[in-house]
């Protein structure tokens, strides 16, 4: 689909093709709601379902049937009748729900009158010595690359940090045939203690039985080793990494060193719409204040999936499916809708485990808060020092931040350093997080090209105004 | 640093600086970049050290490369095409590109 054969306005535009952009989109096209969904990616599917219906990956045991359970999800959304186009980069999302959106290096500004926005969750920034190194990359980039790809690392492979993604990982790798040199886990034993409290809860959700099986098949096959200390070394790449462990220092050679320390809501798109957020003390994040109904301080957009707080792809499902209800209700009050009830208790039952998972893969202090030469932000190579260093001398957030360093200037736009430079500001300040807040973010959110911008569709009155 | 689970499927031929890569269709450029054992994507425009794909789903931007022409483009987004132009990106992003 090109950017010319979009209307230019729609009832609904959903951002984001992951689950609850997926689910939002197929109840509000089946209600009658013209929806159009957005997404940047070549396919649906978002990150947790990548490469559904595409994937090369055809041995199911593989990837799990919590993967597979994906496809029906894209397949109703497709058949909803919503408009659905992949390669489309939103750009900018004003308050007034303006939506700047490029396809194929098109630009377009639509028009809609509700917005939901689904951009998910990306993962925590995992700043240690040498997370810049070429081998160094996240846990989800390679799940990524062998969803989508069919991609399984090759040569000495090292897992590092906490979290069940990552031992969901290391097991479709493991499936896939890959080996696995180590994974170095580094859940803080404290963390035992706190999560506790929460047990009785997790033990009645979905996460328990499913993770005790994962658990016991990656610790048969990998040597599990506790470490609070890891550093990358290598030249141009990673040749070997270096951890400290209870009883001293250890190394290994390795080829690919894969970090993971959960994920956190992906907040850019949401908060240059100017979208509310605060902080979660226990998901250790920032994410946007919404209501029952995942609509947010800003009139007619709701945020909805993890982007509205982590709690995996189930409960994104149901959460769009919420979303979606309250736009049908508005927008095409007489037409008949499932349950709404049915929707809250998957829900509730979904994130009825979250609070024991949050406390046990609350990562350590040490990896949020580097020191010393660790790089903060990885665009502008500034370093925790010269973030301390800055804030001591009496730098109070991070927009003055980036006056006196540039960090969250570069290309990702604070994606990769905004929660490390807050957590060092209100560490340095002995401040908080919420006190010291985050980047303010502007639009466009992405990168885009003065020609993309040019091709903007003119008015006779705009081309007037600049005419003589 | 990664094969190929499968190696079946229609092909597509590009080139990334000037040297041909077959790649599968479907395949994101970074993900047939890294098939072929591309170690390298860009240098940094501070201190030109090299950076190769971190997080493989757009918010890192360390996968930037240039295509036809078009310099900064985000290889993890982007899908081959046939008769593709890649060029690693060296440092700063030059005028004009
Ligand atoms: S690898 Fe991170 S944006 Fe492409």
């Amino acid at each position: 689909m090109n950017a010319s054969d979009l209307a230019s306005s729609y009832e609904l535009v959903v951002i984001g093709g992951g689950p609850a952009g997926l689910a939002a989109a197929a109840l509000a096209a089946k209600a009658g709601v013209q929806t159009v969904l957005f997404d940047e990616n070549p396919g649906v599917g978002g990150q947790i379902y990548r490469g559904i219906g595409t994937t090369p990956v055809r041995n199911r045991a593989i990837l799990g049937e919590d993967y597979w359970a994906g496809a029906a999800l894209a397949s109703e959304a497709r058949a909803s009748g919503a408009t659905i186009v992949n390669g489309a980069t939103v750009w900018s999302l004003d308050p007034n729900r303006l939506v700047g959106v490029s396809i194929s290096g098109q630009a377009r500004m639509i028009q809609a009158q509700r917005v939901i926005v689904a951009t998910g969750s990306m993962e925590r920034p995992f700043p240690i010595p040498g997370w810049t190194l070429p081998g160094v990359m996240t846990a989800g980039a390679a799940q990524t690359a062998l969803k989508a790809q069919g991609l399984v690392p090759t040569g000495r492979t090292i897992i590092a940090g906490c979290g069940p993604l990552l031992w969901l990982l290391a097991a479709q790798l493991l499936r896939a045939g890959a080996g696995i040199e180590a994974i170095l886990d580094t859940t803080p034993r404290i963390n035992w203690l706190k999560a506790a409290m929460h047990l009785p809860d997790f033990a009645l959700s979905p996460y328990w039985s499913k993770g005790l099986a994962l658990l016991r098949e990656v610790k048969a096959k990998v040597p599990v080793i506790a470490a609070h200390r890891i550093v990358a070394h290598g030249k141009d790449k990673l040749a070997e990494v270096v951890f400290a462990t209870g009883t001293g220092e250890r190394r290994m050679t390795a080829d690919l060193l894969l970090l993971h320390h959960g994920v956190v809501p992906n907040v850019n798109l949401a908060m240059a719409a100017g979208v509310a957020h605060r902080w979660n003390g226990r998901q250790l994040c920032f994410e946007p204040a919404v209501d029952a109904d995942f609509g947010t301080s800003v009139h007619g957009i709701a945020v909805a999936g993890d982007g509205a707080g982590i709690a995996g792809g189930t409960a994104a499902a149901e959460r769009g499916r919420i979303a979606a209800l309250a736009v049908i209700q508005t927008l095409k009050p007489g037409a008949t809708v499932p349950n709404m009830q049915m929707m809250r208790q998957t829900l509730a039952r979904e994130e009825m485990g979250r609070a024991f998972l949050d406390a046990l893969y609350q990562p350590a202090p040490s990896f949020r808060r580097p020191v010393g030469d660790t790089i903060a932000c990885r665009c502008e190579e500034v370093t925790a020092k010269q973030v301390r260093d800055t804030a001591d001398l009496g730098c109070e957030g991070p927009n003055q931040m980036k006056a006196f360093l540039r960090c969250g200037m570069g290309p990702c736009q604070g994606r990769l350093c905004g929660l490390t430079i807050t957590e060092l500001i209100a560490e340095q300040r002995r401040s908080t997080p919420q006190e010291v807040g985050y980047y303010r973010l502007r639009p466009p959110v992405k990168p885009i090209t003065l020609a993309e911008l040019a091709s903007l569709p003119k008015t006779e009155a705009e081309r007037k105004a600049v005419e003589r | 640093m990664f094969k190929r689970l499968d190696d079946t499927g229609a092909t597509v031929s590009l080139k990334v600086d000037g040297k041909p890569i077959r790649a599968r269709a479907g395949d994101t450029v970074a993900g047939a970049m890294l098939a072929a054992g591309v170690e390298h994507f860009r240098t940094t425009p501070v201190t030109e050290s090299p950076r190769a794909p971190y997080c493989l789903m757009g918010v890192c931007f360390d996968c930037l490369v240039a295509i036809d022409g078009v310099g900064s483009r985000q290889a993890c987004l982007i899908e081959v095409r046939e008769g593709m132009a890649v060029e690693t990106q060296l440092g700063k992003r030059e005028a004009g590109r």
